[in-house]
């Protein structure tokens, strides 16, 4: 078995399966933490506490403008890593294909250019994102080592991805093998470094960040505050 | 996080307990604290640090170590070590130091001084975090530890043998007469069987005693039955300030079990942002099930009596503007309440820059109105405010909290700025038709 098998296959088995049971962990452990209900009455006519909740979720996907231009810039600047991340892992077709093989599911890809876009806007907000942190005396002040950990492995998948692509990924598809073996065997490791760190770091955040903005939403809602 | 520069030394300690064992009642406290919602703030930051654009101490002064999320810092640790899921982990490869003595005597200062607890940074948080209530709940492992400013201290001392920071319950009926003396009102004190018990903030036994007197003509105008009562009549609770959840929990039965023994359906509230965090929201985790009587602050009294009939106002038909006390407005939802009695009284309310829900606090909640140690920090905050109130040009600056207005009462003297900060209660009581 060359690297290449290695992480296709117990490389990758042992990824998923960290992931799946990690993240499964550090949601079940956190979720049931006591639960402390507010038995104060709430104020009258206000929102259930799901629309409470469900209003905070969407209310939190864009800043106040009250806070001014810096948390616009820091939030557009997510939106652009987050979709990009989204549209080159879902979107760029040997992904679909590898999705396929492991799982029989697969959608129609993106075209090539599209994706090539969405991966160099990908590297750029990430670069800036690592710029703030390192030169912002807030972020500085606060940041810890999943700050730098995490942000390494969700940059590795992207830099090894673009080193792999030569060719249209038609051409790549049309083949029966894999050409750059090595290259494509990091690449893949890089993937599962990030799910196996996935439930361990702040990655975490795409799961959590419902649960945390609802909470705040039932508290704020059953109190009559329109957040 | 780095932690190498935080905060100063300045910090004081309460009783004798060793070093150890002031960790072990803090980390002890800490980790009672962490029911499913706040182990879910705790998890979910991403130290975006987008918190720090939202309070003032930080805008006020530009220093990182003011940024929300930072003065958790011992907490947070406290709960990756003893409570979050991957806890076991953390211990066993050493990855998060256990707090010690010299981190939390430090963070004194960022968790008492420069935290109103006015849920600003909550507001801009990303992720949704309550910072705000997190702070609250880190206070109560640094009362356990004994390690609150010494002024907190002795207010927490005072109200635990008196019931209240002002005065004892025993001198409440000679202060009462005085009051009703010196501004020819009538103020009813334990009577035996009342419909609405009334309750006090500490400075209207003191030197905002008008707006006692105008709360008292209020009522007496609706011909309701009230009672003030010297078992429980201060609400400000400053064991909800402190972290002294003992005191706090004293405090609100005072209240809530005089209620009930005189009959009364209702506790009305004074003008205190504090009190209303801690009686209208908190009083009912002290029982275990709802509570038997409403409790009301005075700006919804005042609606309801406006938008009932049951007293009418004159219009003054002025400009004025208005300072949104965080825990009635932000975290209390009364934010249209207000409003309501001003335009009702007739104002061309002119909005500050910031107002409603993201208004800037006073810079004097939390405690930090009363504490010496925090008086050049909370000058600058305040400077912020008068920046935007006079950027207004507003005839009239009006709040409905107390504490708020001390706070700037006490920013404007020292800055010779001659503007009074007006009591919404005291509007009404002055206009009244």
């Amino acid at each position: 078995m060359d690297l290449l098998g290695f992480a296709r296959g117990p490389a990758l088995a042992v990824a998923v399966v960290v992931f799946v049971l990690g993240t499964v962990w550090r949601l079940w452990g956190v979720l049931s933490r006591p639960r402390m209900p507010d038995l104060s009455p709430a104020r009258e006519g206000v929102p259930s506490n799901l629309q409470g909740a469900l209003r905070n979720i969407l209310r939190g996907m864009w800043p106040r403008k009250e806070f001014g231009a810096a948390p616009l810039v820091a939030t557009v600047n997510g939106y652009v890593f987050h979709i990009g991340l989204a549209l080159v892992f879902f979107g760029y077709a040997p992904h679909i294909a590898f999705i396929r093989r492991l799982t029989g599911l697969s959608w129609p890809a993106l075209p090539d250019l599209v994706m090539y876009l969405a991966a160099g806007a990908t590297i750029i907000a990430l670069l800036l994102a690592l710029g703030a942190r390192l030169t912002s005396p807030v972020r500085r002040k606060i940041s810890i080592a999943d700050d730098w950990i995490t942000w390494t492995i969700t940059f590795l998948p992207v830099i090894t991805g673009m080193a792999v692509i030569t060719e249209p990924s038609a051409i790549v598809l049309a083949r029966d093998h894999a050409v750059y073996r090595g290259p494509l065997a990091v690449h893949l490791l890089t993937l599962e470094l990030l799910l196996i760190w996935f439930p361990f770091g702040k990655l975490m955040h795409a799961f959590l960040f419902a649960f945390s903005r609802g909470a705040t939403g039932m508290r704020f809602s059953h109190r009559g505050v329109k957040l | 996080m780095n932690t190498a520069v935080s905060a100063t030394k300045a910090f004081d300690q309460q009783g004798s307990l060793s070093d150890e064992q002031r960790v072990d009642a803090a980390m002890g406290s800490f980790v009672s604290e962490f029911g499913v919602t706040a182990s879910l703030h705790m998890e979910s930051c991403v130290r975006c640090g987008l918190c720090a654009d939202a309070c003032h101490f930080h805008i006020a002064t530009g220093d990182a170590k003011y940024t929300p999320i930072y003065k958790l810092e011992p907490f947070r640790r406290a709960y990756l070590r003893e409570a979050s899921p991957l806890a076991p982990l953390i211990r066993a490869l050493g990855l998060v130091r256990k707090p010690r003595i010299e981190d939390l005597q430090q963070w004194q200062e960022l968790l008492y001084d420069s935290c109103t607890m006015c849920g600003r940074c909550t507001l801009a948080c990303p992720m949704g975090i309550d910072i705000a209530e997190l702070v609250k709940e880190a206070r109560h492992g640094m009362f356990k530890a004994g390690l609150v400013p010494d002024r907190l201290a002795l207010m927490d001392r005072t109200a635990r043998q008196w019931g209240s920071t002002a005065t004892p319950g025993e001198d409440l009926p000679d202060i009462l007469a005085e009051v009703a003396k010196e501004h020819g009102v009538a103020i009813p004190c334990n009577l035996e069987r009342a419909d609405i018990l009334v309750t006090a903030a500490p400075a209207e036994l003191g030197e905002h005693t008008k707006a006692l007197a105008d709360a008292a003509k209020i009522l007496n105008r609706t011909g309701v039955k009230w009672t003030m009562h010297q078992a429980g009549f201060d609400a400000s609770n400053v064991g909800f300030n402190n972290g002294d959840l003992e005191l706090q929990e004293k405090l609100t039965r005072a209240l809530v079990d005089t209620a009930v023994k005189i009959g009364a359906n209702t506790v009305l509230l004074p003008e205190c942002g504090h009190a209303y965090g801690a009686a209208r929201w908190e009083a009912a985790k002290w029982y275990g099930q709802a509570l038997p009587v409403r409790i009301i602050h005075m700006t919804e009294f005042l609606d309801e009596l406006i938008a009932s009939k049951q007293i009418r106002v004159n219009k003054i038909g002025e400009t004025a503007t208005f300072h949104d006390p965080c825990q009635i407005v932000r975290r209390g939802g009364l934010e249209a309440a207000a409003r309501r009695v001003l335009a009702a009284l007739g104002f061309e309310l002119i909005e500050l820059q910031d107002h409603g829900l993201t208004g800037f606090c006073c810079g004097g909640g939390g405690g930090v109105v009363s504490n010496p140690r925090a008086a050049p920090l909370r000058r600058q905050a305040f400077e912020m405010k008068q920046q935007q109130v006079e950027a207004t040009g507003a005839k009239h600056f009006v709040t409905s909290c107390g504490q708020c207005r001390i706070t700037l009462e006490m920013g404007a003297q020292q800055t010779q700025w001659n503007k009074p900060t007006e009591s919404l209660l005291e509007l009404v009581a002055d206009n009244l038709a």
